[in-house]
This record gives structure tokens, C-alpha cells and sequence, in this order.
């Protein structure tokens, strides 16, 4: 068994695409990207719910797959494309799947609301989803406290066909 | 979260040669990544494997896949040849966590993940799986989710995997690699039982690491089922599921595959119950038969006596879904 050192313990050199902008950065390596987005990089919109992989309202997009940001290593991103809820508007504006939650009143507190938006999208592409009841199956790894379950499947019933359009 | 050092090696030969007691491979990281952050595992390095060439799904030679270690959970259940020949895999993969948990787990990380026990992620509590030898408060404690078959005085807690449950019932391999070379393992011998060492989930050696895993030629596309049944529809752990595949020639069950899942140590079969249903025309009383030789030895704890009937009536359900279809008559929607 080799002793641990603090040398050993080291920040690590890594370089991501995040929301389209190439980012050099320096991240130690127990570093979730979590809160790499949220600690370092002020990008609060992703939001930190239990930090388990539980909850979902940390969900990104990783190469554009939906994923947990809180069961993410940073250190383990060197290379990746990242986009966050900040990354999906085109300037003023707003992303199919953004302007479907505004329009069905998708939200309450609005927490989720990121996490639910992203992983929406993830959803979209995968291109899996077929039915109001498909749309409720692969949204389950997001949680919605307030209880808007009902308004979120509609909006990303009405989003699908408008991003296949768009091709999103 | 402890501090820790990191390493990304180039090849499976530098990533076996760093590993050491003290060190954990990671991939997917859905399951280490949180046990570290609750302080049930504590490695001083961690090696990443997920830059390793594991990623590729393969015909082999005798008509089945090698599935690199590396292909997630959601590109494994999509693949078409997986969805065509392994509907059973793609059952219990999509019956398991979240789409973003199965974009990031990989196939040879659902292996090893650890059980969701509780007392286990509790360091607060003795339990003899996390420090040997300190007690398991789930025997006399919450044991609704634990146990019914296979378990110890030490011991009384379950696999989590569904994939796992599926891998189980279709025979698979699992091709490993280590400081002494590659060795396979046939699945029924990768994962134990706990005996008085619970700490040690399978037979893998510290310094091994899961290369592949080989599924035979697709036998049971036609007649299969993954029957799942939890607290809620969806996203949360089997109370109980059975992995189901049969293959029926002239009304007869020629090759019959039972697998259970949230009821032990490791995805369980019984040979006995196999073999009840071989030669055998399909029907209720036949699959009935099937589900108590499978039971059989089942010990329920103060919790979890729902298991055993539950369990006993998802066994038949599965197998009638397997062979009638899933609107079978007689099934209730």
C-alpha cells in the first residue's frame, strides 16, 4: 500500500467546452462538477438538491447526453462538451424546451426547474420518448417537489416536435 | 469527501499495475463517487478507467456479444442487436435508476456496485459488509428491502443491479483481467454469498478489472420477460424482480432460465426450478411449481415476509408473460 502524499493530491490541468466557450481550468480532484459550475465557475443555475444522484436537479448535458453533475468528478471532464441551463437560450432567445415550461406553468418554486429542463432535452435527442406515458418514464430520475408533474410532461409533449424541427 | 490522488492510465495493463489495496477503479462513478461522499469507501487514489479502449460491442464467433466494460448502461439497452437478440438485457437495464444515472454507469461498474443497505451507508452503525466483524443491525433492525434467500448470521443484505439479474439468467461471462492475466468467469460464480465475509461482494481479485462481459447466442428473443416490482413506477430499487426467458418448441418448454432479483446476495437461481419447467407444456399450475422449487430456503426476516408471496406470484406472471406474451390471458392489467 503506497502512503498517501500531499503531492499526490494535486490539482489537475483540464480543458472543457462549456455553453460553447473553450474554458482552461485547474480542478482538485475530488471536485464535483457540481460544484465546479456552482463554487468556481459562478454558474448558479444548476442547482444542488440532495447531491446523491437522487433528485436530478443537477442534470447537465455531457456531450450531449443528460447527466448528474453532483455524481461527476470534474477532473474527469478534460475534454468534454458541456452545457448548462445558461448554455440553452441562442441570446435573448429562449430554447423550444424553455419557452414550453413558461408556456404549461411547468414549475412552481422553480428549483427542479433547471435540472428538468436539461434533462428534457437530453430526453428529446435520445428520442426514446413516444407517449405522454414514455415522457413520464424517462423524466423519472427528476424530482419535482412542488408537485408539477403534470404541466412538465406537457410542456415537453408540445417541445419534441418543435426541436425536431429545429433540429436540436 | 477525503482527499485523494488521481491517475489516468492509457492502457488496462498501467491501470492494473496502479491499483493496490487503497485504490478503486473508477468509470461511470454513479455509485463510488457517492460512497465516497459518505465516507463508506475511502480510496487514497483513484484510477480512471474511462479513457480505456472498452468501449466497442462485438459479434463473436458463436453468435453472441463481448460487451466492453466501458458501454454504458443507456448505449447497451439501445444497442439493436441487444434490443433484437437480448430483450431480456434491455428490459432490466431500462428498469433500472434514472436515464441520466444509465448515460453515466457502465457495464462493468453495475457489477460492483455496492448494496443500498442502509446500515451500510450509515457510519454511524456497525455493519459487517463496510468493518468486518462490527455487527449487523439489519438482522433485528429496518430489513423490508433485505434478504429472503442466501443470507448469514453476518450478513443480510442485497444485490442492487436489475442488469445484473438479467446477466444472471442469460449465462454470461465475465472476462476480467489482472496482474496474472485474463481469466473468465462464469456469471453465476462472479458474485457470493456473504458467509462470515461480507465485505467481499464477488470473486474479483483487488488488482482485477473487468474487461468484457460475453453474452451466449441470443436463445430467448422470442419468450422473456423482466418483471420488476418496486414502491414506486419507477426509479427506485426492486423489492423483488425475476428475469425470465424461455425457449417452447411444439407447445413444449425446451430450455427454461429463472432468475431473481432484491432477494440475496447475488441475482438467484435455482437448477431445480429450471429444470421442473423443461419438457413441460406451459401453464399456471407448471409455472407455480417452478416458483416454490425457486423459493425454496426462503427465510424471511421481521420485515420482509411480503417478499416470499410476492415474489412466488411475480415468478408466475413473468414466466406467463415469457411464454404467452404480455397480455396474456388471465393477466391482470
Amino acid at each position: 500500500m503506497r502512503a498517501h502524499t500531499p503531492e499526490d493530491a494535486q490539482a489537475h490541468p483540464i480543458s472543457l467546452t462549456l455553453n460553447g466557450q473553450a474554458r482552461s481550468l485547474q480542478v482538485l480532484p475530488w471536485t464535483t462538477l457540481l460544484d465546479l459550475l456552482r463554487e468556481q465557475l459562478d454558474l448558479t443555475g444548476t442547482k444542488k438538491g440532495c447531491d446523491h444522484g437522487q433528485c436530478g436537479a443537477c442534470t447537465v448535458l455531457r456531450d450531449g447526453r443528460r447527466v448528474n453533475a453532483c455524481l461527476t468528478l470534474a477532473v474527469m471532464c478534460d475534454g468534454a462538451e458541456l452545457v448548462t441551463i445558461e448554455g440553452l437560450a441562442n441570446g435573448d432567445q429562449l430554447h423550444p424546451m424553455q419557452r414550453a415550461f413558461i408556456t404549461h406553468d411547468a414549475f412552481q418554486c422553480g428549483y427542479c426547474t433547471p435540472g428538468q429542463i436539461c434533462s428534457a432535452v437530453g430526453l428529446a435527442r435520445e428520442g426514446r420518448a413516444d407517449s405522454r406515458e414514455a415522457i413520464r418514464e424517462q423524466m423519472s430520475g427528476n424530482l419535482c417537489r412542488c408537485g408539477a408533474y403534470s404541466n412538465i410532461v406537457a410542456a415537453v409533449e408540445e417541445a419534441l416536435p418543435l426541436m425536431q424541427e429545429a433540429g436540436k | 469527501m477525503n482527499p485523494f490522488s488521481y491517475h489516468k492510465p492509457a492502457s488496462v495493463n498501467e491501470a492494473i499495475h496502479l491499483a493496490s489495496l487503497s485504490s478503486r477503479f473508477i468509470a461511470g462513478g454513479t455509485n463510488l463517487v457517492d460512497l465516497m461522499k459518505e465516507n463508506v469507501i475511502r480510496p487514497e487514489r483513484l484510477i480512471d478507467i474511462s479513457g480505456l479502449p472498452l468501449r466497442a460491442i462485438e459479434a463473436t464467433a458463436n453468435g453472441g456479444l463481448r460487451i466492453g466494460a466501458l458501454v454504458s448502461n443507456a448505449e447497451l439497452a439501445w444497442d439493436p442487436r441487444v434490443e433484437q437478440g437480448y430483450p431480456l438485457l434491455s428490459q432490466a437495464i431500462l428498469a433500472g435508476a434514472s436515464p441520466q444515472l444509465r448515460n453515466m454507469a457502465t457495464t462493468g461498474g453495475n457489477l460492483l456496485q455496492r448494496t443500498r443497505c442502509a446500515y451500510f451507508y450509515d457510519t454511524g452503525t456497525p455493519c459487517n459488509k463496510r468493518q468486518p466483524g462490527s455487527g449487523c443491525p439489519a438482522r433485528t433492525g429496518l430489513n423490508r428491502m433485505h434478504a429472503i434467500l442466501g443470507a448469514s448470521a453476518a450478513c443480510v443484505a442485497t444485490h442492487p443491479s436489475d442488469m445484473c439479474v438479467a446477466l444472471a439468467a442469460l449465462d454470461a461471462v465475465v472476462h476480467v483481467q489482472g496482474a496474472r492475466g485474463e481469466r473468465q468467469i462464469a456469471f453465476a460464480d462472479f458474485h457470493r454469498l456473504p458467509g462470515d465475509a461480507p465485505e467481499r461482494d464477488n470473486h474479483l481479485g483487488d488488482d482485477e478489472l473487468v474487461v468484457a462481459i460475453e453474452l451466449p447466442p441470443p436463445d430467448f428473443a422470442a419468450h422473456c420477460s423482466y418483471l420488476k416490482i418496486r414502491d414506486r413506477a419507477s426509479y427506485a430499487f426492486a423489492l423483488v424482480s425475476v428475469a425470465a426467458g424461455l425457449t417452447i418448441k411444439k407447445g413444449l418448454i425446451e430450455q427454461a432460465r429463472l432468475a431473481l432479483g432484491g432477494v440475496a446476495h447475488k441475482p438467484w437461481r435455482e437448477a431445480t426450478a429450471e429444470q421442473a419447467l423443461q419438457g413441460q407444456a406451459p401453464s399456471e399450475a407448471l409455472f407455480t411449481q417452478a416458483a416454490d422449487l425457486l423459493l425454496q430456503g426462503a427465510r424471511p426476516l421481521n420485515h420482509n415476509g411480503f417478499k416470499v408471496p410476492l415474489a412466488q406470484r411475480a415468478i408466475v406472471r413473468a414466466l406467463s408473460e415469457a411464454a404467452f406474451g404480455k397480455t396474456y390471458p388471465g393477466a391482470t392489467p
